[in-house]
């Protein structure tokens, strides 16, 4: 038996009987991140990296949840257990399984690049990658981040001469802290949605180091919204909240920014492509590293990667899983942590 | 290149007319004077020749970038842009930018016309290499041709306009007629045409609304004048100057493609416009649009076509008449100056629309009826003493159109669109029942809203049987009501109709793919109106 298998409540270890990343309630689960196709509802108990701890409470309630640090063993029936940085959002992990000689990885959601806040993807050599892919072809590769955040700078700015605010969309947890973590230099306060808030008392109450937000509430005046900079959550956009804002410009953050179709349809002013996820350059990179003789592709275009891979001489499988509300086959519309 | 890059960029990411305007203003106010007349060519139908095709530029870069062919297809289906997906695929040289301006590129591909092959791909090559990814776009765009970016020649004309201070019309001519952007500049073309443009110059078309409420609202039925209502393009023939001019709604000059209208130039009075209509015309009654649509886009026409798809002129209003404008007078005399004229001229291209006569609103809902038979598509009603307005107006003026044909089909294939809807199944292939089997009939790419296109497109994801390329087969489970304005005989398409403007008229979840309606049906339609 395989150390791992796909079955329909998801990823499972038979041999220390657990799950990871789980889409139907189990006994015990292994979480790679607090995203909600990562970590659902409804499981015994959790095991995640000890920074996702109080994300997965905020999130989930009052579970039974045990948090480790990077590199930390856990054995279950002898099959060993750790949580390595995936570079995706705060406490994102990927999960190192190893049973005998035989290690799989499990490399939840992944970005190479470090954005200060997410850790450093560290490669794990193993036998078999089980790799997210939601950026799976070649049209997507981003620019480093320092030049996009510096695009960003030159917009705010664009928009500050015009009188005009600067709404920026960004998922509540993962980019809308990117964002305020590396513009602090050049923005004195951000103004927050509410969602967006909720996550930043919770990382600040758990020793994070965050640049000042406010929350924006019914009550807030006006004076402090003109010519600020907005944070809110792609589910705002066309809102009736985003009137008192006026005049604002309307910036969106995410990988799916590449192609401009899907700017346009967005009714975006600006569309920036800043990821979570890695570029079809990094998908590779970390692929390689890894020395895995087989490889499966989760989520996004997960079958153009898996057969490129193939054809370059990596034996490559597509698996359906239930990750990735933000796929390809959603065409990222609203995607969450993009 | 960096100037039209932007440009472009600015005008992409805005759905603003006001700020494209405001966009292109700055452009000419700032750009290099030999760029200016490529622009405007560019923007206004003048693109030049294309001297590479789509297939070699796909080649290349598959080869440029290493890539095998079905990757680079995903991504192109992925993008719905050729010119995009080969900016985004090639990798980012770092080599030292080039600062050549848009006339070089472009002077540059029309100079490798002739040139073989491989010569060709060290060109392009060289230009990928020298051009950053936003500027590659543009550079492949310009190949490729339609930039899709929401600027249309109007508003070109228009930023010019207040650029120049010129009126939007004239300008419209002065840019009108054949010019190369190589051999002139733009104030020579805003200075050398001044004379005879204003003798161009046609009125603003009085355009009316849809009447959505039942006729007897608008008043005792003497006050209102009935025509048919055409579906060829609105049109004002002018004769100022001793010359003729033929100008279209989108205020176009048009005058070279109808040279039926030639003749015309003669005969008319000095100082005479019409309004009516460009109808493709034979036997005394209209053909249908697909007629008209082989004479417009091209510049030469040949014989056949003149022969195949005659046009008269239909008209039904004069806006000036012995040199003298008299959009004032009212309805009723103006009609009957027309009258008069086109009676006194006698010449087959010049017809008059007629007037329907009808003593109560009865009478004229059941004429309506008629409307079909007549090769029209409804009615207009016009107040007899109205004065020809400018624009789109209430009160006066009122189009009463037929209410369309519809069918209740089948969703059986979808792909998906471009631009905007690049990456989203927006393009779909619809079926009627015969016997047992689906026969496809028809596409049709609006009339669902944004929401429901996003329904859609997460159903079709969940629902596709098969993929060819870029086109699902899906379950044949979703109907909808396809709505049209006319419906021709067809040999080409294995359904044997051809449908005029087919759009989605509504989603029909109440209805089953067993309900819907059969090719005997469409067959029936095609008996009861070819």
């Amino acid at each position: 038996m395989s150390v791992l298998q796909f079955t329909d409540k998801g990823i499972y270890c038979a041999a220390g009987d657990f799950y990871i990343d789980p889409w139907r309630p189990v006994q015990r689960a292994v979480i790679t991140h607090a995203h909600s196709d990562h970590a659902r509802w409804g499981h015994q108990h959790y095991l995640c990296q000890q920074d996702s701890v109080p994300l997965l409470k905020l999130r989930l309630g009052d579970i039974s949840v045990q948090g480790v640090s990077f590199g930390e063993t856990i054995a279950y029936n002898g099959v060993r257990v750790s949580l390595h940085p995936a570079g995706h959002i705060i406490g994102s992990a990927q999960v190192r399984v190893q049973q005998g000689n035989e290690v799989w990885v499990v490399s939840g959601d992944y970005k190479i690049e470090n954005d200060g806040l997410s850790g450093q993807f560290e490669p794990l050599p193993c036998q078999v990658f089980i790799t997210e892919s939601t950026f799976g072809l070649p049209i997507y590769n981003w620019q480093p981040q320092g030049m996009i955040f510096s695009q960003i700078r030159d917009w705010i700015n664009e928009n500050r001469e015009a009188g005009k605010s600067s709404v920026l969309l960004a998922y509540s947890l993962g980019k809308a802290q990117r964002l305020m973590y590396n513009l602090a230099d050049s923005v004195d306060r951000f103004m927050v949605h509410g969602a967006i808030d909720v996550v930043h008392q919770v990382l600040l109450a758990n020793g994070h180091s965050l640049p000042p937000a406010q929350r924006i509430t019914p009550d807030t005046p006006k004076a402090d919204l003109k010519g600020s900079v907005i944070i809110a959550p792609p589910s705002a956009a066309g809102s009736v909240w985003m009137r008192k804002f006026n005049p604002y410009a309307l910036g969106i953050c995410s990988g799916w920014m590449q192609v401009r179709g899907h700017m346009r349809r967005r009714n975006a002013d600006a569309g920036f492509a800043l990821s979570d996820h890695a570029d079809w350059t990094g998908l590779l990179q970390a692929v390689k590293a890894t020395g895995a003789e087989k490889v499966f592709t989760t989520h996004g275009f997960s079958s153009a990667f898996a057969r490129y891979l193939q054809e370059n001489g990596i034996e490559a499988a597509e698996v359906k899983t239930e990750f990735g509300t933000e796929d390809e086959e959603e065409g990222g519309e609203e995607g969450s942590s993009t | 290149m960096k100037a039209f890059t932007h440009l472009v960029q600015v005008i992409s990411n805005s759905t603003k007319t006001n700020e494209k305007l405001d966009a292109l203003r700055r452009y000419f106010a700032t750009a290099d004077d030999r760029d200016k007349p490529w622009v405007l060519a560019l923007f206004s139908g003048r693109r030049p020749k294309r001297t590479v095709n789509s297939t070699q530029l796909k080649n290349w870069c598959i080869q440029a970038a290493g890539l095998p062919e079905w990757l680079f297809e995903e991504c192109y289906h992925t993008v719905g842009d050729l010119a995009e997906t080969i900016a985004l695929l090639l990798p980012e040289t770092g080599q030292l930018l080039s600062t050549h301006p848009l006339h070089y590129w472009l002077e540059q591909l029309i100079a490798i016309e002739k040139a073989p092959e491989p010569e060709k791909q060290q060109f392009i090559l060289q230009a990928w290499q020298e051009l950053e990814t936003n500027e590659r776009f543009v550079f492949n765009k310009l190949i490729t041709g339609g930039f899709r970016i929401g600027v249309s020649q109007q508003m070109m004309v228009n930023a010019l306009a207040q650029t120049y201070d010129i009126p939007p019309a004239t300008l419209s001519h002065m840019i009108s007629g054949n010019w190369d952007p190589r051999q002139t500049s733009l104030d020579a073309l805003l200075h050398e045409n001044h004379a005879g443009a204003d003798a161009s110059k046609p009125y603003p078309f009085y355009l009316a609304y849809a009447l959505e409420s039942e006729p007897g609202t608008l008043g005792a039925p003497e006050e209102w004048i009935a025509e048919w209502k055409w579906d060829g393009i609105r049109g004002q023939l002018i004769k100022r100057n001793d010359q003729l001019f033929v100008w279209s709604r989108g205020e176009e000059l048009i005058t070279e493609k109808f040279p039926e209208y030639a003749p015309l130039l003669n005969i008319l009075p000095e100082g005479t416009v019409i309004d009516g209509e460009i109808l493709t015309y034979s036997n005394n009654f209209p053909l249908p649009f697909q007629f008209l649509q082989t004479r417009i886009g091209r510049k030469n026409v040949t014989k056949k076509q003149l022969q195949e798809a005659p046009v008269v002129f239909l008209s039904y209003d004069l806006l000036e008449w012995e040199g003298k404008d008299i959009r004032e007078t009212p309805l009723l005399e103006r009609r009957q100056l027309l009258t008069q004229l086109v009676e006194k001229i006698n010449h087959p291209a010049l017809r008059l629309s007629p007037v329907i006569t009808f003593d109560s609103w009865e009478r004229l809902t059941e004429l309506r009826q008629q409307a079909r038979d007549q090769g029209s598509e409804g009615l207009m009603l016009k107040r007899s003493n109205s004065s020809y307005q400018v624009g789109r107006k209430r009160g006066d003026w009122w189009k009463w159109k037929i209410d369309p044909f519809t069918i209740d089909a089948v969703m059986i294939y979808a792909q998906k669109g471009h631009g905007r809807r690049a990456d989203l199944y927006t393009d779909y292939t619809f079926a009627v029942k015969d016997g047992g089997q689906l026969v496809p009939f028809t596409k049709a790419y609006s009339g669902l809203t944004d929401k429901e296109i996003g329904e859609v497109d997460y159903w079709v994801k969940r629902n596709s049987l098969e993929k060819f390329g870029p086109v699902r087969t899906v379950k044949p489970e979703l109907v909808f009501e396809i709505a049209f304005e006319g419906i021709a005989a067809s040999n080409r398409h294995k359904s044997g109709v051809a449908l005029r403007f087919p759009r989605i008229h509504r989603w029909r979840k109440d209805k089953s793919p067993q309900e819907i309606n059969t090719l005997e049906d469409l067959q029936q339609l095609l008996q009861q109106y070819k």
